[in-house]
This record gives structure tokens, sequence and C-alpha cells, in this order.
């Protein structure tokens, strides 16, 4: 038997597996999307992937220190990013989400998803443990998130305001905060949804209306939810087969190759498809949270939970929404969905986590 | 809780808590994906018959092909009614995205103006959903492939081949056969049927094209095309093809009929001819008329404001619709009548200019002398029936009359008739309250006062005194008994002796002598005052105001063929309107070639043919609508 070289062994080769598992899948709905074509999509996808995978093993080789120490630098600078495209949109007259730098258009807010997570992270591995149940633990905290969430919810993007919620509330969750803390705040914001709907814009306020009666309006806003479903639901258990989705092919289903794209796929390839590549999902959060539970430092234990529940919450969400279960929002399938910001966050997240697994293989546990 | 005791926080506490934290995080994912999956073997499993009809109701789509009517024939297999190609395109309301992008697109191509562009939006507004609006329709090959070409960038437009009804005989057809049209919301609503609110599609209106709508309309194809959701055709999944309706064969002469409508020429008024052997309407005309295929189009409404407001009427149709009194037409069937209660056809009365009744003195329009019936018939004398009807009383005369299908409503197909009146005493006592007098009967037997028929029956009568049978007429080959008439033969040769003494005697028709070798004519005139008796003379003056001027007769005189009756409203008199119209066109019956002669001649004084004449009129009266804000009536 050849010996492995250990430069060979120290690539995760079964995270690339599963990475390469769903991207590769994605691929091939994309080529069906195109009407039977690697361009204009799949082969442009492709070539992302394996630039972010790069990037993310690269990451991957970092030490775990750089992560903490450039933590509120990082969310600092993002958080700046955000207020200069409110302005940019300010002076432009209307809403903007990204920056232009020439060679992409740079989203901050994907960016602050992660951001947040490391921040608040480095924040909880500094608090001393005696301060776990002071208002020194929660206030600062609230700020971190307030800050970018307002931010982003004036673009107005939702769905993205909720990401970066939902990842800073779990890195304060698994921090150890009371548990009391969450439970009433969860009650109140039941009790202040009514007042919290008024807030959202107009077209906001109808896509959640839709949700909950998508039939109200088959032909108008309600269109992107029933035809999604009709999609899924004419699948059956195989499909319909590869290139023979009608509901994709013949348009009726609309960002059949971004938001939608698991609708198309579970077209041609049925609740077969649609389990294989939950199965690939879970596989990829089961290594996530195994990073999480085995990390050495407290750092990198709530960082990689908080990125978990990150890329988490893109799945769940964008399959609530193409299955008609949550509203309309602009969230894609992670590594699935034909698009650079996604998968730049989604891979940033690996990298970060691949750092964290590597750390803890080289000592022993310890918690500062 | 927050007033519980609490361990005290260590560092290895916080380890502890995460783990199990996470943990509870990581199995409230790992519930939430249990749930999608859920979700989804729900949705694609137990939905999965709802949802794979959904998107093959979204894939398929289903247009259905109006079925080419069934033709509508003349007794020789002629078309009277057929279908030509027609390039028409829709919009599909569902389909149509930038509305005024391809709206503007259309009217700059196809050129349409501010009335149609204005009917397209109320269309579009009116529409819901599939339902297709007509742009335009009988589009040329040039306006239609400038649209096919530019398809692609016209979302929502849907271009057909298909067929439109078609009248060869145009405005000469109209009252007989009708006319088609797309049908309104309200005949929608009764049958429910897709197909009429299909473009294209086209139900029977009026006249035989509704009556034998059943039997015209055929079966529609189907074509499933699978399209996108933008409306592209993807490709054709199968083709039904159309089943064409059935046709209808008519007892009518199309060439009689084409010819009859035209000689009539500029006048108002109404023909009808009928086979003496059976029955058979072979001529049914009613002029002037309106062009069928005008109305088959969806006539504009300044053409219909046109046909309105021409004082000729040509929207109705006189030949069951228009009541006349008769005048003296009704003579033959008087002379019928006397002779069958008793009157001697040879006895003799003398004509002195007119019949006094008490204290009253009944003109006649002559001073005939001493005439026996046949030559009362002939001169047309009043004052010979006068002293019949008074004689005899009109309620003697009343059921011949009826016999003769005065006052009758025929079983016709697609007729809508108004049936005029017979009076007798009873009549007058039901509808008036009084009693029969003696002057009833003498304005009755001179086919004035009460009495009112329409030129249907009028041919009717005719045929019944030429062939001595009951003869039902009929537009369709119907069965009838035909029975011969209650009357000796004797007194139905005393008619026909008359009546061929009319034309070929010294009578008031002399001069509508065919102009053919052993074959004759008789007939019998009628001049029918408009105005109350003796309120100016009917002969000038106001067109309106103008005597009816009728004819009814038969040829050839031995073993008659044909017999008609012709009535040309405000004509001034039978023998000067109505009996020439009947000689030229039992002239062309029996020889084709010098009936056409005659009619050219004629149509060259009119100004060309009826559709050559009506669009100069209408050309002419849009001129003056366009300037006068109250149109005035073509002449």
């Amino acid at each position: 038997m050849i010996p492995v070289p250990p430069a060979i062994q120290r690539i995760p080769w079964k995270l690339i597996a599963i990475l390469g598992g769903i991207t590769g899948f994605g691929l091939l709905v994309l080529y069906s999307a195109a009407g039977g074509n690697w361009s204009p999509w799949a082969w442009q996808q492709g070539v992302r992937f394996l630039v972010f995978l790069g990037a993310a093993l690269v990451i991957g080789r970092f030490p775990i220190r750089i992560f903490e120490d450039f933590a509120y630098i990082a969310y600092i600078g993002i958080l700046i990013l955000l207020i200069a495209v409110e302005l940019l949109g300010f002076v432009g007259g209307g809403s903007q989400r990204w920056l232009n730098l020439g060679f992409m258009n740079l989203q901050p807010s994907e960016l602050m998803k992660v951001a947040i997570v490391v921040g608040l992270a480095r924040f909880y591995a500094q608090l001393p443990p005696g301060n776990t149940r002071t208002f020194t633990a929660l206030w600062p905290a609230l700020v971190m998130i307030g800050l970018p969430a307002a931010l982003v919810m004036l673009q107005p993007d939702l769905g993205t305001a909720l990401a970066i919620c939902i990842g800073g509330v779990v890195v304060m969750f698994v921090s150890g905060l009371p548990f009391w803390w969450f439970g009433s705040a969860a009650a109140v914001g039941a009790a202040a949804l009514p007042v919290l709907f008024s807030f959202l814009h107009d077209y906001q306020q109808k896509r959640v209306l839709i949700f909950l009666d998508p039939e109200s309006d088959p032909l108008g806003a309600g269109y992107h939810i029933s035809q999604s479903k009709i999609a899924i639901g004419s699948g059956g258990i195989g499909g319909k087969g590869f290139l023979n989705g009608s509901q994709s092919h013949l348009d009726y289903l609309p960002e059949g190759h971004t938001d939608f794209i698991f609708a198309t796929m579970a077209e041609e390839w049925g609740l077969i498809g649609g389990l294989a590549l939950l199965f690939g999902f879970f596989l990829l959060l089961r290594w996530s949270t195994r990073v999480a539970l085995k990390a050495r430092t407290r750092f990198g234990q709530l960082t990689a939970a908080g990125l978990t529940m990150t890329i988490f919450f893109y799945i769940a969400i964008n399959l609530s929404m193409v299955m008609g279960m949550a509203p309309v929002v602009g969230i894609p399938l992670p590594l699935f969905s034909y698009g650079g910001s996604s998968m730049l966050t989604i891979m940033t997240c690996v990298g970060i986590m691949l750092a964290i697994e590597n750390d803890s293989k080289t000592g022993t546990r310890r918690f500062h | 809780m927050p007033k519980k005791k609490s361990p005290p926080i260590t560092e290895a506490w916080r380890g502890i808590t995460f783990t199990r934290r996470a943990l509870v995080v990581g199995g409230g994912q790992a519930a939430v994906g249990v749930a999608l999956a859920a979700r989804m073997a729900y949705i694609s499993v137990v939905d999965n018959d709802r949802y794979v009809l959904e998107s093959e109701s979204n894939r398929v789509n289903l247009t259905l092909i109006p079925p080419r009517r069934g033709w509508i024939v003349d007794r020789n297999g002629k078309a009277l009614a057929n279908n030509r190609v027609s390039l028409r395109i829709d919009i599909i309301p569902d389909r149509l995205h930038n509305k005024d992008m391809v709206l503007g697109q259309l009217q700059t191509l196809l050129r349409l103006d501010g009335d149609a562009m204005e009917r397209i939006n109320r269309d579009l507004k009116a529409a819901s959903g599939f339902q297709p609006v007509a742009i335009k329709e009988d589009m040329t090959e040039a306006e239609y492939s400038s649209i096919l070409v530019r398809l692609p960038e016209l979302p929502g437009i849907a271009p057909q081949r298909g067929f439109a009804r078609n009248y060869p005989t145009g405005a000469a057809v109209g009252h007989l056969i009708g006319y088609v049209g797309a049908p309104n919301a309200e005949e929608y609503q009764k049958v429910r049927d897709p197909l009429y609110i299909t473009p294209g599609y086209k139900i029977g209106k009026d006249g035989l094209e509704k009556y034998f709508q059943d039997m015209l309309k055929g079966k529609p194809g189907a074509r499933r095309v699978e399209v996108t959701a933008r409306g592209k055709v993807v490709r054709d999944l199968s083709t039904q093809a159309d089943l064409q309706g059935k046709t209808v064969h008519l007892t009518i002469d199309a060439d009689l009929q084409e010819y009859v409508a035209r000689r009539m020429g500029r006048e108002s008024g109404a023909a009808v001819v009928i086979d003496c052997r059976n029955g058979d309407v072979l001529a049914f005309v009613s002029m002037p008329s309106f062009d069928p295929n005008s109305f088959s189009d969806g006539i504009s409404s300044s053409e219909y404001a046109w046909l309105r407001a021409d004082d000729h009427q040509p929207l109705i149709n006189k030949a069951t619709r228009g009541l006349y009194p008769p005048g003296s037409t009704l003579k033959p069937m008087a002379a019928i009548a006397a002779v069958e209660h008793g009157v001697d056809p040879s006895e003799r009365h003398t004509c002195v200019g007119g019949y006094r009744l008490g204290s009253r003195f009944f003109r006649c329009l002559g001073v005939h002398g001493s005439l026996d019936m046949p030559s009362a018939i002939m001169k047309s004398c009043n004052s010979y029936f006068y002293w019949l009807a008074h004689r005899l009383g009109y309620d003697a005369i009343a059921p011949t009359a009826r016999l003769m299908g005065l006052g009758e409503e025929f079983q016709l197909a697609g007729s809508n008739q108004r049936y005029g009146t017979i009076p007798d005493s009873a009549w007058k006592m039901k509808k008036y309250d009084q009693p029969w007098s003696a002057s009833d009967s003498l304005n009755a037997v001179i086919g004035q006062g009460y009495v009112s028929v329409n030129p249907l029956q009028l041919a009717v009568m005719a045929s019944r005194i030429a062939s001595g049978r009951h003869l039902y007429p009929r537009l369709v080959n119907r069965e009838f008994r035909n029975e011969p008439l209650p009357f000796s033969p004797e007194a139905l040769a005393v008619a026909r002796r008359g009546m061929d003494l009319v034309v070929n005697g010294a009578g008031t028709a002399v001069r509508s002598r065919l102009p053919l070798d052993g074959i004759t004519m008789a007939g019998k005139t009628g001049t029918a005052q408009v105005r109350g008796l003796g309120t100016g003379n009917g002969k000038g003056g106001t067109w309106k105001f103008r005597d009816h001027g009728l004819f009814i007769g038969f040829a050839p005189v031995d073993n008659p063929r044909y017999a008609t009756a012709v009535v040309i409203e405000h004509g001034m008199g039978g023998a000067r309107a109505a009996a020439p119209v009947a000689k030229d066109f039992m002239t062309f019956l029996f020889d084709r070639e010098k009936g056409m002669a005659a009619l050219e001649g004629f149509e060259a004084g009119w100004g060309g043919t009826i559709k050559e004449r009506m669009d100069r009129d209408y050309a002419a009266w849009k001129a003056g609508a366009a300037s006068d804000p109250e149109p005035g009536v073509p002449q």
C-alpha cells in the first residue's frame, strides 16, 4: 500500500466531496434550466465554485487567531460599507444593496452575515464567565446585531436582516445567556408582530399576506408560490426526468435558476432528488456542528455554531419558501442557486470552520 | 427563574452549557429538516395528482378550431352562403404583458383607426383571462405576414387562418338567408359553450342562418399545443380537425333570386316566386336589402346607421313583414268566391263609373259599361265587384280569401311573418265592437279598408289560383299534401280567364306581355292607396304618400308553372311599377338571355349593380354624415 503523503491527508476530502456533490447536482439542474446548455449558468457557476473552494481551503489554513484578532475590525469595516451603500442609495435616489468594485458587485450585507457571527463570538469569548448573566453580556450584543440589521432593513432586504439576527441570536444562545431571556424575547416578539408588520414595506406586507393565502392572487404576486408548488408537486416521487421539466422550461416557474432552483430540481428529480439534496445538506451541517462541538477555543465553538446556523438559515428559509411555508423572501439555496454572493458567503463560512477544525486538531482543548 | 439560585458560572459550566445548547440548536435544525422533507413528500406524493393536472394545464393549451359552417345551397347546388379563407389576429389578454407597446405596434402595422383602437381597448377591459379579443379580421396576406414576422416581439398576439362566411350574391339574399355574427354575452350565458368565446366563431343571427343553426354549425376541431408562460407555442401536440356543418338545400333558384333582386332596381318592395307544382319558393326577395357579408364581418356602426336612416327600410323583410292593402289583386279570388256562391260568371253588370250604396257613391276608376266576370277582372272594374260584394256580403268572400292563404301565418323556415287581416263581421265585432256594414264589404272586396296582407300570402294565392291546389310554400324539402282546393273547376277557370285577359287581352297590364313565343303570363294588377280614399290622387308628390303598386301572376297561362306576387312600395300603380318587374323575371325564367338583356339595360340607367349602387350611396352618406351633424337620408 502506498503511504498517503501528509499534505494530501490534510486536505478535507470528505468535506470537498459533500460540497462538490451538492454543487455538482446544482450544475446539472442549471444545465437543465438553461434548456440543456452549460451556458449561461452552469459553467460559470462551476468555475466560481472551484475558485471559492480553493479560497476556502486557503482560509482553512489560516491560524484561528487571525479571525479572532480581526473580528471587530472586519465587523466595523463592513458596517461602514453598509452605511456607504445606504448613502449611495440616498444620493442615487433609490435603494441600493451593492457596491461596484469594478470586477464584481459587492453586497456588504452578505459579508455581514459572517461578520456578525465572528464579531459576537469574539465578544462572548472575551466576556468573563461571571458576567454571563449580567446586562453587560446583553447590550453590546444587541447593539452589534441591531445596527446592521436596521441598515439592511432600510435597503430593504428582510431576508438578509433576518439572517443577520438569527446568526447573532444563536451565538448569544450557545454562549450561555439565561434561557428565559430568549423565551421572553420570543414572547414579546410574537406580541409585537402586528406592530412590526406595519413597519414593513407595502410589497413585503403583500408577500406575507399572499404567503398566508397564495390562492388569493394566483396570477399576481401569489404566482411564484403557486407555480413553485406545481413544479414540486408534479414531479412526484421519481420526477419527470432530466431535461423534462415543463414548469421550468416553459417559463412558468419564475427565477427557476436562482431562488426557485429547488423547484426546478424537484420537478425533474422528484422526491428522491429532494431527499438526496436534503441529505447532502444534512451531511454538511453535521460536519459543521461537529466542528463546533470539537472546537478547541471558545471563539471557535461560538463561531462554528453561529456559522452553522447561518448556512442552515439559508437552506431552511429557501426550502420553506419554495414549498409555500414561508413568504417569498429573496434567499437563495446555498451552493445550489446560481449566484456569486451567496456562494461567497457560504464558502467563507466553510473556510472559517475549516480553520477551526484544523485548530482543534493541533492541541488540547482550552477555553480562552 | 430569575430569582432562582443559580450555580456559579465557571468555564467548565460554560463548556457544558455550550455543548447542551449546540445540541438543542442542532436538534432544532434536524427537526426543521425533517419537517421540510415531510412537506415535500406531502406535496409530491399526496397532492401529486392535483399538481400534475395543474402542470399539464399550464403546459398544454387547448385551442378550439371553429368549425366551418355548412353551406346553404339553392335547388341546383349553387352556393347562397359558403365560406372563404379569412386571416385574423386576436389578443389573449392573459398573455399581453406590455399592452401599450403591443397595441401601438399593431396600430402602426395594421393602420388601425381610432374607432378600432377604441373598440379593442373596450373589449380588452371587458375580456377576462384567456378569452381572446379580436384585433382585425379579413386581413390581407401582406398585413398578416407583417404580423407573423414580428410575432416574437408581440407576446399575447394570436394569428389565425380561419374561415369567414361568404354570401356570393350579397344583398340579393340578405333577407332570405339572414346573417351570422359573433355570439354576444347573453348567448354565451345560455349555452356556456367555450366555442362561443373562440374568436372567429359565428352563429346564425337572423333568417335561415339562425333557423338552421344546429344543422349548419358543425363540430369544432381542437388543437393541443405546448405553450410557454408568455404564450409562445413550442410545439403542436395533436390536432383534431373540425367537422364541417351540414349543407342546407333550399328550394330557391339562386339565379332567379339574384335576378329578381337586381330587377327591383331602386324601388322598395318585395317579390316572391313559387313553383306551382309543389309550392317550392324559388325566389324570396325584399329590397332594398343589406349586405349580409357586412353583418357577418361585424358591421360598422356608421354602416348600420346608414341602413337605419334609409326610408326604404333595408332592414325590414317586406316579403313577410310588410303589410299592404292588396287592392285589386284580390279580385280573381273574389270572383271564385262569387261563382262558388252561385253567381253566374256570364251575368253582366253595367259600370257607370261607380256604385251607389245608400247615400254614398263608391267610385270606379273608369266607366266600363256592361261587363261579365272575366272582363270585370280584366278591366279591374270596381263597380262590378262592389255589386258582387253588396250582393253576397264579405262574410261569403272571406273564407275563400283564407283558403287562398291570405291572413295565414305559414310554417316557413326562418321567416318572421306579420300575417295581416282578412276581416269579416265577427272580426269587426270583436275588434271594434261594431257591426259589419255593407260599405265595409265594398272596401274589402277591392282590397282596401281593413284588409292587409303580405307579399308572401299574395304569391301563395297566385299559386293556388294557378294550380287549383292548396299549395303550401316551402323553402326546404318538406312534404305537404297540397290537396285540391274545394272550388269548382268553373270558378277557377273564370279567375284564370280574367287574369289571362289582364295581360293578354285588353286589360290593365297589356304592356307587360311576355316577349316570348307561345308562353303567356296571366296576372292581376293592384294599386293600393296609402292615404285614405279621396285625399290626393296618390299618383305623384311625396314618395311616402304615393300609392303602392302590386301584381300577382302566373305563367304559362295553360299548365301554370310559376306563380308570383310583386309589391312595389309607393310605385304609383300595379300596372306601372309591379307588372313590368314580374314580366322581366318571368321572361328570365323561360329565356335567360332575353331576361338578362332587359336587366342590363335597366341597370345601366340605375347606375350599376346592387353592390355598386350601395357602395356609392354609403360613401355619399358617410361624406354627408362627416360634415353634417344631422345626416340626410339617401334617396
